[in-house]
């Protein structure tokens, strides 16, 4: 029906179509003037808006960076803080043990010495001399004795002396050297003892050397962190992300064995707070198996915290000595009875399950199972076992829960940046876009009513001809010429604008840094 | 103190949300058992149909057998009936004894001269709506052939919203083998007043596939 009557010669479709589009052209040639207008304002207007909000967003980014950097700068100094405390007190543990040894050690290395020094003098005692009248009596043994049987008889009796005496002195002679190289020997222990005091003395100050020498890193890197530099903030960096997925693998880990656990206690609970009432869609049995699950990790969490494991809660590390160790005792004592009240959970859950599998057992006369009813300790000890240990397993989840807490700041941190930039650069984008888009629409709808523009090209330059003619007659005419080649120009000037954006920034490049 | 006015009366109000859970999640099953003639040797499969539906009833679901017979509008006809205890332990043991209650009846059964199908149905209506359960189940073990008594007025429009029924071992009678119209009859006109009654209708022949009974 409609089509009918766009028709203005039902039996010449061409011709119809023809005139509507002449029609439609003229229409569009007429409107050429406000839609440039329109097209030119509206693109201008989405590319200011997006400048500006690439502006702000770039803006947020760049606060967004500098608190980054604050937060991951303060964590940094707090964990530099913490090893190098702990470094000292490493070290003062060390000194105070060595140099509580060191009197003792003192006194002993003296007493070492002294017996040395004894041994020293006694080893250098002279060996007794060969008596002084032997060379008087060699010189009288050395007479000839000329045949005389006396003299020869009184000559035989000094050589026996002699050589008698000569014994007797070899025999001191030896004794003496033996008593020397015996005390000689004793001092072999001592030279030993002093030196293993020494190299005692030696490891100790080698131990110290290398503690300070971790403590000269730490400190390099902790003076590197108060100057800022970009080193130690990338170090930092890395390293939050490092944790944060560590911690959040070791998490999973943990949210597995409390879904184990929760599997294990569920079905139980239904015999203590009953199978049939519900809480907001959820079997109440459930929600109470969670709670005590969700105890037993608050519970973990508090014991950790009071053994200054972790430091989520500064209260509960503040706390005096004697009213932490009392938290200790208390949130072990919870934990324990709640460990107990599982692993009886665990068991019913079993008695729960034969008594279930004899019932079924007798309505569907299934086959008897008392083959494998027999060894059903093992599992029942089995859950038992894992209801008992599961609960202070995850006590230990406070451990890279806090890991997890302090980097997920730092992750989160960065991952805001680079969705800031990423918006900004989008908005950049889209704003350069519409303003390209400006040239492309206006020649676009140039080109819908090219027929126009043809015919209006035709005349104008018809009328130029015209008053270049003139113009040789009359100076007006030139001065007419002159503007309409302006506005010419202009025209050409204001459909080929070619834009270049001074903000615009990548969202790869660094902030503050522009293309 | 303002703070922790509001910060008691949000658990107030959170606690009050969770113990005002309206939704019953329990189920109510009714089982119909058809006593009449020659039927009455069909009540062995009935038996594995019972041990089924108890095996499948958690704690706080109802379930109860009633006999059909000449005027069944009555609680004179149940067999035997129980609501679980919420504790799975004594919801065994109730298990136990609601089978050794029915095997009793089974063995002391006495054939019923009429079936008052209808009359059954209304005491199942009423019995499912005082349990409260959220799913409602009326089980029919018969052939569906509504014979009654002269005085017996039967022509009662059923009230079935949220009620299943599930006809099960719906036998042919030998009128049903002469001509199979009148069992097809019989099956469209129960069919047609369970869904007048607003309720959805279900027909099991084959009683090896019992898991097709309650099908969530």
């Amino acid at each position: 029906m409609f089509e009918n009557t766009l028709m203005i010669w039902p039996e010449n479709v061409a011709m119809s179509v023809i005139v509507w589009l002449t029609l439609f052209m003229i229409v569009l040639y007429i409107a050429r003037g406000p839609v440039h207008g329109i097209i030119s304002s509206t693109s201008r207007m989405v590319h200011r808006a997006m400048r500006l909000a690439a502006r702000a967003l770039m803006q947020v980014e760049h606060r967004l960076t500098q608190r980054n950097r604050e937060v991951l700068l303060e964590s940094g100094k707090e964990m530099m803080d913490h090893q190098i405390a702990r470094e000292f007190e490493r070290i003062d543990s060390t000194v105070q043990r060595d140099l509580a040894e060191y009197p003792a050690l003192q006194r002993r290395l003296l007493e070492l010495v002294t017996n040395i020094d004894e041994d020293y003098k006694q080893s250098s005692q002279v060996p007794p001399d060969v008596p002084a009248w032997d060379k008087a009596v060699g010189a009288v043994a050395r007479i000839p004795s000329r045949g005389d049987p006396m003299v020869a008889n009184i000559l035989e009796n000094i050589h026996d002396s002699l050589q008698t005496a000569n014994s007797r002195v070899l025999t001191e002679y030896r004794k003496a050297t033996h008593v020397q190289h015996s005390l000689l020997k004793r001092m072999l222990p001592y030279w030993r003892n002093v030196v293993s005091a020494l190299q005692q003395v030696d490891r100790n100050m080698n131990k110290l050397l290398l503690r300070s020498k971790t403590i000269d890193r730490h400190m390099e890197n902790y003076e590197n962190l108060l100057h800022r530099e970009d080193r130690a903030m990338r170090m930092l960096s890395s390293s939050s992300l490092t944790q944060f997925f560590i911690s959040a693998f070791v998490l999973l880990i943990a949210i597995g064995g409390a879904m184990i656990n929760f599997n294990l206690i569920a079905h139980p609970m239904q015999e203590m707070v009953g199978g049939i009432s519900y809480i907001m869609g959820y079997k109440t049995a459930s929600i109470a198996a969670l709670v005590i699950i969700l105890v037993e990790v608050a519970m973990g969490l508090f014991l950790m915290e009071s053994l200054r494991i972790t430091r989520l809660f500064p209260v509960i590390g503040s706390m005096p000595d004697k009213m932490r160790l009392r938290m200790v005792f208390i949130t072990f004592t919870i934990l324990l009875i709640l460990a107990s009240v599982e692993s009886g959970l665990a068991y019913m859950r079993e008695v729960l399950a034969q008594d279930e599998a004899a019932l079924r057992a007798a309505l569907l006369a299934e086959q008897s199972t008392e083959a494998v009813l027999s060894q059903r300790w093992i599992t029942t000890a089995a859950q038992m076992g894992m209801g008992f240990i599961l609960p202070f397993a995850l006590t230990f989840v406070a451990i890279p829960l806090e890991s997890f807490v302090h980097s997920m700041r730092t992750v989160f941190g960065i991952a805001g940046v680079l969705l800031l930039r990423s918006l900004a650069f989008l908005a950049r984008l889209t704003g350069n876009v519409f303003r390209q888009l400006d040239v492309v629409l206006v020649q676009l709808y140039d080109l819908l009513i090219c027929g126009p523009l043809w015919l209006e090209k035709i005349i104008i330059n018809r009328r130029e001809r015209v008053v270049i003619e003139k113009a040789t007659e009359e100076p007006e005419a030139v001065q007419k010429a002159d503007t309409a080649e302006d506005i010419k120009t202009q025209d050409k000037k204001s459909g080929g604008i070619q834009y270049e954006d001074p903000d615009f920034v990548s969202p790869l490049t660094p902030a503050g840094e522009s293309i | 103190m303002r703070h922790e006015y509001l910060v008691v009366a949000a658990l107030i109000s959170i606690y009050t949300t969770g113990c005002a859970e309206q939704v019953s999640h329990t189920r109510g099953v009714y089982m119909l058992l058809d006593t009449s003639g020659t039927y009455t040797r069909e009540l062995v499969k009935a038996q594995n149909i019972i041990n089924y539906t108890l095996s499948q009833l958690n704690p706080g679901d109802s379930f109860a057998v009633a006999r059909i017979d000449t005027a069944s509008f009555s609680e004179k006809d149940l067999v035997t009936k129980a609501t679980f205890d919420p504790r799975p332990t004594t919801t065994n043991q109730q298990k136990r004894h609601f089978r050794v209650n029915f095997n009793n009846f089974v063995k002391d059964i006495h054939p019923s001269p009429y079936t008052d199908i209808t009359g059954g149905i209304l005491q199942a209506i009423e019995f499912l709506n005082e349990t409260g359960a959220g799913k409602k189940t009326i089980l029919i073990f018969s052939d569906l052939k509504e014979e009654l008594d002269k005085g017996y007025i039967r022509d009662i429009p059923l009230q079935l919203n949220g009620v299943e029924v599930v006809a099960l071992n719906v036998t042919k009678l030998h009128s049903d083998n002469v001509d199979p119209r009148e069992y097809m009859d019989r099956l469209d006109e129960w069919e047609k007043r369970v869904a007048a009654g607003g309720g959805t209708w279900r027909h099991i022949n084959d009683l090896e596939r019992l898991e097709n009974i309650f099908i969530d």
